[in-house]
């Protein structure tokens, strides 16, 4: 498959009156035509932040990158000036975000809002516009278009925003669609329709998508591959097989253990992950996840782990892979769902500093 | 609309009405009355006048009288200036007072949205400490200060303007710059802060992730969201400047309105006061009347409805 977007060794970082926020801190990823890739993670480890940094949309300064590279379509965005940015933002890739209600603009009409993308990305004359318009509402289900596009936001419900945000993000049919935790403020049958919704027009466009999120439901819903971070860092990519079948990092263990599921039986508590994320000012020397890791060895906390390959497409950032490591049994919750896997390797293979 | 409309005309009327009242018994509670001054008065003389005027009347049938005849937009005669009436005097001055505050006014709207935007969009670097520097300054700088520096430097020194009088339209520059330099700097801080505010808003980033360039950005999105507040400010502030200023009006010669305000209260001219202050009041009842149907059209969240404001 041909990839549409390669991050190498990506490091972003905030300048702070307390310091410089390492916010992320070496994240490498691709993503292929036509796929789903989730990012998932607790908040502040810098999901966000990656995928706004695609887009250049962090706020610079005290926002800056302080290194790798973000390969779109063999280009780097990275080297990219504000001007250039202007013509790949809501063109080639678009960005869906969390909170509908803030993210359109109150005092202008849902189809204007829409129109703007057409007209300067599609050359599109006023009249075209507005009729594209009205299409596109159609298009992610708003029942009649052509009362609605002339409405203001705060005369849509929250799933209808969104849907008014989707048609907006998908106006210049962009190849890369960010969905930032798009479901999360939207209670759950419209979490369902927006999915589904998502889904029925990425097989009709042909989108890729990088879906950030923090419920890893959703995720098994949409994704082809899943993306675990922590504290600024991947610690376990593979597909989702391999992510909810065949967990190796103990983060990934905590975050499966921790979802509620109709297994579970009534006396078994819920499972959390102790403590909090570890300060991005100062990052713990050694792997960052070891203090609140019950599975740490002396190891993690002096020397960062490197990352193994479990399979072709599987890898997890942890020192429990290495040969010399002790077996460890992970959570009872998650070993329950633990299943063989056919691409697995025999043993997993230490992957090379600055390539995952 | 037209029920909103028509339902706040009534509020006004009734606001209206409360001011009448209260300026008409704070008055008379205040000592002394139109005719005391360096000379005493015979007393004959006095219960004359005291009768011409309508003095001697109980004071509710003064109360009354007054009532029937301003809402024949009578205002009754002066009682300092012989033989001319209230409505003379506003007749008079408050043509003059309204061009020298509406020029004003266009200047510091102009001027202080501008330098605001400015400051704004240039967050923390030397254009918005430079912008925020005159707006300190013309906040603090009372207007007749500014007024004589202006008079000082432009007329005096550079014979740009003329310094004083009210004759052609070169006059009125100096005073209304005189005049609008503290609202400039009031409206100028209002817009920054205010633009600071929406564009740490989640839809300005929508709007950049659309690909929309800075200028866009600003034009279509932000300004029009930032204006509200200043909107709101232009209620009182157009009320207060287009009835004149005493001060401006006295340093360059202006026979505005302003005066007029001042002096009828050291001479107890009743009449002068009572027609002022209702004058004053209509003209700032109906500018924050204006503002609120402003703010309709700004933002569509806001319902003009004749019961609760939408959302």
């Amino acid at each position: 498959m041909e990839k549409l977007l390669e991050v190498k060794n990506l490091e972003v970082s905030f300048q702070t009156y307390g310091g410089e926020v390492k916010a992320v801190r070496g994240v490498s990823f691709d993503l292929h035509k036509g796929e789903t890739l989730a990012i998932v993670g607790e908040s502040g480890s810098g999901k966000s932040v990656t995928s706004q940094t695609i887009m250049k949309l962090i706020p610079m300064p005290p926002g800056k990158i302080k290194g790798g590279q973000i390969l779109f379509n063999g280009e780097d965005i990275v080297k990219k000036t504000d001007k250039q940015m202007e013509k790949i933002r809501g063109k080639e890739i678009s960005m869906i975000f969390q909170d509908p209600m803030t993210s359109l603009n109150p005092t202008m009409k849902i189809g204007r809002q829409i129109m703007e993308v057409l007209t300067k990305h599609q050359n599109m004359s006023t009249s075209t516009a507005k009729e594209r318009a009205v299409e596109l509402l159609r298009l992610v289900g708003i029942p009649m278009p052509e009362k609605r596009v002339i409405q203001y936001p705060h005369e849509f419900s929250g799933g209808m925003r969104q849907r008014a945000m989707i048609a907006i993000a998908l106006a210049a049919n962009p190849k890369l669609l960010i969905a930032d935790e798009p479901t999360t403020a939207l209670d759950v049958t419209i979490q369902a329709q927006i999915l589904e919704l998502m889904k029925d027009l990425q097989s009709k466009m042909d989108t890729s998508i990088i879906f950030i999120t923090h419920d890893l439901g959703v995720v098994a819903n949409v994704a082809d591959r899943v993306a675990v971070m922590y504290a600024g860092q991947i610690v376990e990519m593979g597909t989702v097989d391999e992510v909810f079948y065949d967990p190796r990092h103990p983060y990934t263990w905590g975050l499966l253990a921790s979802m509620p599921s109709l297994d579970n039986d009534d006396k078994s508590e819920l499972a959390a992950i102790p403590g909090t994320p570890p300060d991005l000012i100062h990052p713990p020397k050694g792997d960052a996840f070891a203090a609140r890791n019950q599975y740490a060895m002396a190891i993690d906390f002096e020397e960062e782990p490197p990352m193994f390959q479990i399979s072709e497409t599987h890898f997890a950032k942890t020192w429990l892979l290495h040969p010399d490591a002790p077996k460890v049994e992970p959570p009872e919750a998650v070993k329950r769902r633990m299943r063989k896997l056919a691409s697995t390797f025999e043993k997993p293979v230490l992957v090379q500093e600055g390539k995952s | 609309m037209a029920k909103y409309i028509t339902k706040r005309l009534l509020y006004l009327l009734f606001s209206l009405y409360l001011i009448i009242t209260a300026t008409f018994f704070l008055m008379r509670l205040a000592p002394g009355n139109p005719f005391t001054g360096e000379k005493q008065l015979p007393p004959e003389i006095q219960a004359s006048l005291n009768e011409h005027y309508g003095l001697n009347k109980p004071w509710y049938v003064q109360y009354g009288d007054y009532l029937v005849k301003i809402a024949h937009w009578d205002f009754g005669p002066s009682f300092k200036y012989n033989s001319r009436t209230v409505n003379d005097l506003i007749n008079d001055g408050f043509p003059v007072s309204l061009f020298l505050g509406v020029e004003a006014i266009l200047i510091a709207l102009a001027l202080g949205t501008l330098l605001g935007i400015i400051a704004a969009l240039k967050h923390n670097k030397w254009q918005d400490y430079g912008a925020m520097i005159i707006a300190v300054l013309g906040i603090s700088v009372p207007s007749f200060i500014m007024a004589t520096v202006l008079q000082y430097f432009l007329a005096i020194k550079w014979h740009i303007f003329p310094v004083a009088r009210w004759d052609s339209f070169m006059h009125t520059i100096l005073p209304a710059l005189a005049l609008a330099s503290t609202p400039m700097a009031f409206i100028a801080r209002l817009t920054r802060s205010s633009m600071l505010e929406v564009l740490a808003n989640d839809y300005i980033r929508t709007a950049k992730s659309k690909g929309l360039g800075q200028t866009a950005i600003t034009i279509k999105h932000t300004i029009r969201n930032a204006l509200l507040p200043v909107v709101s400010y232009m209620g009182p502030l157009s009320a207060g400047i287009v009835t004149g200023s005493f001060v401006i009006e006295k340093i360059f010669g202006i026979p505005g309105l302003g005066s007029h305000f001042v002096m009828s209260i050291s001479n107890r001219d009743y009449t002068v006061i009572m027609g002022v202050t209702v004058f004053y009041s209509i003209i700032l009842l109906s500018a924050i009347l204006l503002v609120d149907i402003a703010y309709g059209f700004i933002d569509p969240r806001i319902k003009l409805t004749s019961g609760k404001k939408g959302e």
